[in-house]
């Protein structure tokens, strides 16, 4: 599904944050990526999604399209949501102006439209979303609010992750979707990213702490530091590092 | 890549010039001219001698230098004052127009013969300084609504023309209002009886095609009591180097009950991404509402002309009645516009409102300069104003300046401002989620005109959007 190759990248003009990136995920497995504060985890999330202020010096990205393996540094970020990477953000943005569904919808049939889907109806597209709300505990008032304006920290992660079950993608980076969230809206956004998971899609969580995998079992965790994966392990390793802190792997012992 | 070049290359899609020979009178302006030109039309003698006064007055007036652009010295003495297609001998119907006006107005979406006519709206065209003619007239003229270009109206109701021109926006008004009274050539008039609705939607296109030639277009329209009109307004020009004139004059009286809804898309061609070439666009637009219960709205989507400079405005007279403004001022390259309205209350109960979006890209300049008035007499009148301005890139500018003057202490007066900037991370946001980048502005932008574009009729605000997308289209930084 991804194959991420000694990728080097720095934020455009500035210093390297990514120091030879590897690993590689297949259909259906869930990764985390922990990793204490600057070590590169959200960069690595954005780098994978396209965002155009990353520059990948060195190495590549690879994504399963159409059954082969292809390199994508020459994809934007939308061809990329379109061949069926989703990133979930650690701060979703406010855009006043732009009803939730209406961008909901926008997005839906950019990717419909790409993949030779049929798009569908407002009509059919809110019925379609509705039956998406209760997973997350959300209301219908929600759709006709403009997007992520006034919302709630755990309202906007919420958000996301109904994003992420409309638009059905075979990867999700969900960067820091645990963070600002209390334990029963924690459990509402893994009982939602548990729904995506089955034998084609993968999911790489981006995380800090540990409590959330209490919730979504992962199958590979990664641990990050100073740009490069120090560490990778199975599930075990999370409750190690919890129990350890991450100056055991990283020997900077205070 | 070859795409964004492509569109590049097609920029402005209207910028084609109809090739076609022209009746024009010498260069330059003086007494002579101004005879030439009301002599043209068959003008009574009262017209001929509004004009000279006019033309009097203004050469004693000077070119104003308040605005917030530099507007460069414009040589009066080397423009054309009237141009028009020499084979338009007024035909009997539009299918009898010269074929090349017909392919040039079918060009530009606005087929005028009449089996391809569009249905529910009436046009009159004007090429240059003269109107071709206008579709739907004698189905209007059964319930009595005279639609025509304003040098017709002149010959066929001098009376109507004679009672109202010149009252809203008298010839002293300004620099260009005194000019446009001296010179104006054509333009629509629209006279809605007492009681009646207008069946369809009335509508004027104007479109300059001559070289070094001013276009004085003059428009009136007069809502009796009662009646009710829809008016839209598209205006486009061929791309060239130099710069154009246009200093039009739009009247609009409302009498008791009456509504006039007036909108406009105004795409001038607006000179390259140098800055060389476009039009001048100084418009004076003001409207009355005379009688009580009155409403006059005006919308507008400025999207071209290198300098616009413009104020629809309303003097709310009658008791009660309601002036509002709702503009989308876009600005790219290195345009500049300074637009806004006024709101001037005299009645009481008198209620005006005030939308206005300025969008700036590149190292365009947007100011929104706007004044509220409430006169002595105006008890309880109520104004609600809302500025916003969009900024696109680093190197635009956006200006705003409100004068409120009140002078009855019942009056509620409200002012919202903002200034936003579309920001990096909107933009990935919106990609991330496979909206490409030209979809991602125009979703933002729409969103952020919303407010105007829902006051536009359908097919207007259809169109609307598309400029604005197309316009918006090589700005993303």
């Amino acid at each position: 599904m991804l194959e991420v190759k000694k990728v080097h990248a720095k934020v455009a003009e500035g210093i390297e944050i990514l120091k030879g990136i590897n690993f590689s995920v297949k259909p259906g497995e869930v990764h985390a990526i922990m990793g204490p504060n600057g070590s590169g985890k959200s960069t690595l999330s954005k780098v994978i999604a396209g965002h155009p202020e990353y520059e990948v010096t060195e190495g590549s990205v690879e994504l399963s399209i159409n059954g082969t393996m292809t390199n994508i540094e020459d994809l934007e970020a939308s061809d990329r949501a379109r061949e069926g990477i989703f990133l979930g953000f650690q701060y979703p943005v406010e855009i006043p102006g732009i009803t939730n569904i209406n961008f909901m919808h926008e997005s839906f049939n950019a990717l419909c439209e790409h993949q030779g889907a049929d798009t569908m109806s407002d009509d059919d597209f809110r019925t379609y979303v509705k039956s998406k709300l209760p997973i997350l505990e959300m209301s219908e008032d929600f759709l006709d609010r403009p997007v992520n304006e006034g919302f709630s920290g755990g309202e906007k992660k919420k958000n996301e992750i109904l994003q992420m079950l409309l638009l059905n993608p075979r990867l999700a980076l969900l960067d820091e979707t645990d963070s600002g969230l209390d334990i029963d809206a924690l459990k509402t956004v893994a009982n939602g990213v548990n729904k995506l998971r089955n034998k084609f899609n993968s999911i790489v969580l981006v995380t800090h702490y540990q409590r959330l995998l209490d919730y979504i079992k992962p199958d590979f965790v990664h641990v990050l530091h100073n740009g490069q994966i120090i560490k990778t392990g199975d599930s075990s390793l999370a409750l190690e590092l919890e129990e350890k802190g991450y100056d055991w792997l990283t020997g900077d012992h205070k | 890549m070859s795409d964004i070049e492509k569109k590049m290359n097609e920029e402005y899609k209207w910028g084609f010039e109809t090739n076609i020979e022209m009746e024009e009178f010498p260069k330059g302006l003086n007494e002579d001219i101004v005879r030439l030109i009301s002599q043209k039309n068959n003008e009574p003698e009262w017209l001929l001698d509004y004009r000279l006064k006019s033309y009097r007055l203004w050469l004693t007036m000077k070119h104003p230098n308040w605005q917030y652009c530099d507007v460069p010295e414009i040589d009066f003495q080397d423009l054309y004052y009237y141009a028009k297609p020499k084979s338009n001998i007024k035909p009997a119907s539009l299918d009898e127009l010269d074929p090349e006006l017909l392919k040039t107005f079918e060009k530009l979406g606005i087929p005028l013969q009449e089996q391809k006519r569009i249905t529910g709206v009436a046009v009159d065209v004007v090429f240059d300084s003269v109107s071709l003619g206008t579709t739907w007239k004698k189905d209007l003229e059964k319930v009595g609504v005279i639609f025509s270009s304003i040098s017709e109206a002149i010959v066929s109701h001098p009376e109507l023309v004679k009672k109202y021109l010149g009252t809203v926006v008298p010839a002293a008004d300004n620099f260009y209002a005194a000019l446009n009274s001296a010179v104006f050539t054509d333009g629509s008039f629209v006279y809605i009886p007492k009681g009646v609705t207008c069946p369809m939607d009335l509508s004027t296109y104007f479109r300059i095609n001559a070289k070094e030639t001013g276009q004085f277009e003059r428009t009136l329209i007069i809502a009796e009591e009662g009646s009710f009109v829809n008016y839209l307004e598209g205006c486009t020009a061929p791309q060239r180097d130099e710069n154009q004139l246009h200093a039009a004059i739009v009247e609009l009286i409302a009498l008791d009950n009456a509504e006039i809804k007036y909108s406009t898309v105004q795409n001038w061609y607006a000179g390259d991404k140098n800055g060389i070439g476009g039009i001048y666009n100084f418009v004076t637009k003001r409207g009355i509402c005379e009688g009580i219960n009155s409403k006059i709205s005006w919308t507008q989507v400025e999207a071209g002309s290198a300098i616009t400079w413009k104020y629809p405005s309303c003097i709310l007279k009658g008791d009660n009645s309601e002036g509002a403004f709702y503009s989308v001022a876009l600005t790219n390259n290195k345009m500049k516009a300074d637009t806004g309205t006024k709101m001037i209350h005299i009645g009481k109960n008198t209620k005006s409102t005030i939308i206005s979006k300025g969008i700036s890209a590149e190292e365009s300049e947007g100011v929104y300069r706007g004044e509220v008035k409430i006169m002595p007499s105006a008890h309880n009148a109520r104004n609600y104003s809302q500025c916003d301005s969009m900024l696109i890139g680093d190197r635009c500018q956006a200006n705003t300046f409100p004068y409120i003057d009140v002078k009855n202490s019942t009056a509620t007066v409200e002012h919202e401002a903002s200034t936003s900037k579309i920001s990096a991370d909107q933009m990935f946001y919106l990609q991330s989620r496979g909206i490409d980048p030209e979809k991602a502005i125009s979703l933002i932008v729409n969103g952020f005109c919303k407010d105007v574009f829902k006051t536009l009729p359908l097919e207007f605000s259809v169109e609307a959007v598309k400029l604005i997308e197309m316009k918006l289209e090589n700005s993303v930084g």
